[in-house]
């Protein structure tokens, strides 16, 4: 268990092109981080410099006391699970999770209790004798897990861990991830694009976007009270509606189709300002001040999606699958405190 | 019932009908192949059977004679040559160390140039590359004067030194290792280096096991090729206890004919066919893996 503390940290690549631009964070000990941006975002160099993969262009990089800016990534006292296991092809199971306790010179008593106790934990004991090519998807994926906890690691790294997995998998594989991180309350860093993985897992989320983070903050906090359009847009399936308006100055924002949607917050007056509005906080309401068009019903079981138009601008609506709801004109009302402006300029959050 | 009973039969009979058509002419061609390569070889068996003195007078023999086991016993336990002092086995173990030595070393050889140039950061390793590549249009016998030069000046003929090193650069090797090499996942190497494997032990410990199918592919090229080999050998060992079998069947003939005596082919056909056996071994046992290393890996 381990805090890591980076400052100014940075990566540039030789041909100039720069995948994470300076930043500072720290991770307490124990805190499970996900790392979460579209591809080609910087997470996964991020992630591989904690590593000691990717060499650090300028910054510094402690874990726990120590700054490890120039330690080999096998004395920096990190596990990490890869995107495709990189299991080794011709070692047993026994011997992919030992490989590394074998090179570090631990006595192969000791070696052996180990395996045994991270196999069981991993209900990998009746395949310690198979070769990866003979596992399953989720199977190869524990063996990689087994790899990493056999250790006993300062920080464990994941990078995009369950992407090769099935949904189904995916969804137990996350939650055994989770309650293992618990158990053993390793710092974790873990690294993925999909959304619900970051948002289920996460004590703390990095929303990273073109080499800077983005925002940084709870999974609740990153949901309801995102720093910027593009993690407003980029968390939550479906995503926020962002309707283009200006301020009128009284509490009001008059959207470019004509409408004007009251804000409990004050807006400059003829500013422009994007309104941001998540589907589920929209409720529809006969009384209701806001006009939307339903265009089209999307049915998926636990609740329904009204894709339509507001005031001209695209706009979409969750409602329970208890509503009843045809195509055509509708008034609609929004939750209290749901409402979220940001700069139409820069995107940051007002 | 009778549904069942006629689709076969439907399905059958034109099947035969092209089996007729195109097999027949297939096979034609094969058997044709076949015989074309194996008939000198049952002429060489036929022939090795019969006294030297019947042959002499009426060549080569179709049918088996009576003296398949003296010939056979000649070939690879009388002395032969000018100084006497080399037999079918020697022969035979002078051209296992020449092919056994020139595969391992050459497997050996070009495995580390190709880790060198695949893993390492090395400043001209493209260049490096290129330039063993190019060492293809340069084979031995294009060099084989200053390669002579080279070795009798090191005062290394007539040794199994001088027999093997000067053919061990490989281009064909290193080039085969390094394209497998550059399709091991890049994660497996960052997987070994965090679980704390140097470049040494990454090589022993995850690469040459991944490529072991690959070395038996190469190393059955390399010993065929090796065991093969006629001129270097011819050129480099004068000694007649350092012949190979390939260069030692001509000798024996030849030292046998120059002197007032019949040569005696007989046994000289066995033991052509005796430096036919290993290669063919090694290749009748390794065809799976041979296959395996050249089409798919494991990875």
């Amino acid at each position: 268990m381990a805090q890591l503390s980076v400052t100014d940290l940075s990566k540039t690549y030789p041909n100039g092109f720069t995948a994470v631009h300076p930043c500072s964070f720290e991770i307490e000990p124990g805190e499970f981080v996900v790392l979460v941006g579209p591809s080609g975002c910087g997470k996964s160099t991020l992630l591989r410099m904690i590593a000691g993969l990717e060499e650090i262009t300028t910054g510094e990089m402690r874990i726990g006391d120590r700054v490890v800016n120039d330690v080999d990534p096998a004395h920096r006292d990190i596990a990490m699970v890869f995107q495709n296991y990189a299991l080794y092809p011709h070692m047993t199971v026994r011997k992919n999770i030992a490989y590394g306790l074998r090179n570090r010179k631990v006595p192969a008593g000791e070696i052996a209790q180990r395996v045994t106790q991270a196999a069981e934990m991993l209900n990998l004991t009746d395949y310690l004798d198979r070769r990866p090519s003979q596992l399953s998807g989720g199977q190869r994926q524990r063996v990689a897990m087994g790899r990493a906890i056999v250790r006993d690691p300062a920080l464990f790294l994941f990078d995009e861990p369950l992407s090769n997995l099935d949904a189904k998998l995916r969804n137990q594989m996350r939650i055994e991830i989770r309650a293992l991180q618990r158990r053993l309350g390793v710092t974790s860093v873990y690294v993925t694009h999909d959304q619900v993985e970051a948002m289920t897992m996460a004590d703390r989320i990095f929303v990273l976007n073109d080499g800077r983070i983005e925002q940084i903050g709870t999974p609740s906090e990153i949901y309801h009270r995102p720093a910027s359009t593009f993690v407003a847009s980029f968390m939550g399936a479906p995503p926020m509606n962002l309707l283009s308006g200006r301020g009128t100055g009284n509490g009001a924002v008059a959207l470019d189709g004509g409408q004007a949607v009251p804000v409990p917050l004050d807006t400059e007056s003829n500013r422009p300002v994007l309104l941001g509005l998540r589907p589920e906080d929209m409720a529809l309401d006969g009384a209701g001040p806001i006009a939307f068009d339903i265009e089209i019903v999307e049915e998926l079981g636990a609740h329904r999606l009204l894709h339509g138009r507001l005031s001209e601008q695209p706009f979409t609506v969750s409602v329970s699958k208890d509503t009843e709801v045809g195509t055509g004109p509708a008034r609609l009302s929004a939750r209290p405190g749901a409402v979220n402006l940001f700069c139409a300029e820069k995107g940051h959050r007002l | 019932m009778t549904a069942t009973d006629t689709a076969p039969v439907s399905a059958v009979t034109p099947r035969r009908r092209r089996l007729k058509l195109e097999t027949v002419l297939d096979h034609a061609v094969l058997i044709c192949g076949a015989l074309f390569m194996l008939t000198p070889i049952f002429l060489a068996l036929t022939t090795a059977s019969h006294d030297k003195v019947l042959i002499q007078r009426e060549g080569l023999q179709w049918a088996f004679g009576s003296e398949t086991l003296t010939n056979f016993n000649a070939a690879m336990f009388e002395p032969g040559g000018f100084t006497g002092d080399i037999t079918g086995a020697t022969m035979l173990m002078n051209s296992f160390i020449l092919g056994v030595g020139f595969a391992v070393g050459k497997i050996i050889l070009s495995m580390m140039a190709a880790y060198a140039i695949v893993y390492f950061r090395l400043r001209f390793a493209t260049l490096a590359f290129w330039v063993i590549f190019t060492t293809l249009l340069l084979p031995l016998e294009v060099r084989i004067v200053p390669s002579y030069e080279v070795i009798q000046g090191m005062g290394l003929t007539n040794s199994y030194t001088g027999l093997i090193v000067p053919l061990l650069a490989s281009a064909t090797g290193t080039f085969f290792f390094r394209q497998f090499f550059m399709s091991v996942p890049e994660e497996l190497v960052e997987a070994a280096r965090i679980d704390g494997a140097g470049p040494f032990k990454f090589f022993v410990d995850i690469l040459v096991p991944l490529s072991r199918t690959m070395i038996a592919a190469i190393f059955i090229i390399m010993f065929v090729y090796g065991w093969n080999q006629y001129l270097w050998p011819t050129l480099i060992t004068t000694e007649e206890s350092l012949f190979t079998l390939v260069r030692g069947i001509r000798q024996i003939v030849q030292a046998i004919a120059e002197g007032s005596e019949i040569p005696d082919y007989g046994r000289a056909m066995a033991l052509a066919l005796i430096a036919m056996i290993p290669p063919v071994a090694i290749v009748v046992t390794f065809q799976s893996w041979f296959v395996k290393g050249l089409t798919e890996t494991d990875k």
